[in-house]
């Protein structure tokens, strides 16, 4: 069950360092929208996971039960609420006129 | 009782019973005193939300419903893998191949709930952003023209329609 | 244990500053939202793995529910804020909805 949760850690770490990386080289607004949305979604929900099964780990009892419930509903509403985010930003950036990036119009 | 206010009832009712185990598991409290303060707080929060959260009134649907969404999440969570995956050797690609475009398409989805879904859906799969919903219509943003490709077959469409009968 | 706790939160402190950068050089408001909601995401995962490492998990966990409640709620007000506003980038008009493959 450790090692699981340790991958499932190590996996998440690395998905947030990539959304990170393309939050930092992609173009302009709505690419980096793509990075943030869902990269930023798997990586804390594998993190979430893993220190969900980490915390059942050693002894099982009721509070530890109730902790990893509290962490499971922070993962489920991070699932939900990501891409409700991002679909908020984006309408707000399209009604603005934020053109967005392509490969033959060059700078954004 | 009048045909409205009862279906406000039955709207409050259904909507504190989603709430409740949601007390349960953040107060963490299981006495009497605790348990009283939740059904209170729920149905107050029901009451006060009560054409916000659930706007339906037939709920005879419902389990299936339910059902049905779970049955899709595995594919939805695979998709979301590959999405990452695809988000990755971009971000980590020396040349950036990317070609982004707005695309908009008509969806026959008719109910709020499942057009969210269906929304999150597109955000959460490789290479597409939902941007906005107008009455049906939408404007996709995708990275390469082969994601707005793969979205326009209507595969996921057809995936989110079969969970809320809509086919 | 501790240890891989201490590394992961050094780690995502470290993606949070780089993040900071998207939050305050970049170029529209809207990159800025994007950047305040994915550092709101990466610090509920820290205030979890602060909670591992002082051993005070069910006092760390309700914080981190209200910090996720909280960000989420401040990135849709942001965002609900802008779309009311006439420009968010300089020299944009409201309502200049670029065209299909514009």
């Amino acid at each position: 069950m450790s090692t699981v949760a340790i991958f499932l850690m190590i996996a998440g770490v690395f998905f947030f360092t990539t959304a990170t990386i393309g939050l930092l080289r992609f173009p302009d607004c709505y690419t980096r929208m793509h990075a943030a949305g869902k990269g930023d979604t798997l990586g804390a929900l594998l993190l979430l996971l893993g220190l969900a099964l980490y915390n059942l780990n050693d002894g099982f009892s009721l509070a530890a039960l109730l902790v990893s419930l509290k962490i499971l509903s922070i993962a489920v509403f991070i699932f939900v609420a990501n891409p409700t985010a991002s679909h908020a930003i984006a309408k707000a950036a399209i009604d603005a006129g934020v053109r967005p990036w392509t490969r033959k119009g060059g700078k954004p | 009782m009048p045909v409205y206010a009862k279906d406000e009832m039955i709207r409050v009712l259904v909507t504190s019973l989603a709430l409740f185990p949601v007390w349960l598991v953040w107060s963490g409290m299981f006495d009497a005193f605790h348990l009283t303060l939740g059904v209170i707080a729920c149905a107050v929060v029901a009451w006060l939300s009560r054409d916000l959260l659930i706007t339906r009134t037939d709920f005879s649907r419902l389990p299936r419903e339910m059902v049905r969404f779970f049955l899709y999440l595995p594919w939805l969570l695979y998709q979301v893998v590959l999405a990452n995956v695809h988000v990755a050797s971009l971000a980590l690609h020396p040349r950036l191949p990317i070609d982004p475009q707005l695309v908009k398409f008509r969806s026959g989805l008719k109910t709020d709930l499942s057009k969210v879904v269906f929304a999150n859906s597109i955000t959460l799969t490789p290479g597409t952003i939902t941007a906005d919903i107008v009455d049906g219509e939408y404007t996709v943003h995708a990275l390469s023209k082969k994601a707005a490709d793969d979205l326009l077959t209507g595969d996921m469409e057809k995936r989110v329609a079969r969970i809320f009968g809509e086919d | 244990m501790e240890m891989l706790f201490l590394t992961i939160a050094l780690v995502l402190g470290f993606l949070t500053l780089l993040t900071l950068y998207r939050a305050i050089a970049g170029p529209t408001i809207v990159d800025r939202i994007i950047g305040t909601g994915v550092i709101g995401t990466k610090t509920t995962v820290i205030l979890l793995l602060i909670g591992f490492l002082y051993r005070r998990v069910d006092m760390f966990v309700d914080i981190a529910i209200a910090y996720g409640l909280l960000s989420f709620i401040a990135t849709l007000a942001a965002s609900k804020f802008f779309l009311h506003r006439k420009t968010i980038v300089p020299g944009a008009r409201r309502g200049n909805v670029p065209e299909e493959g514009a």
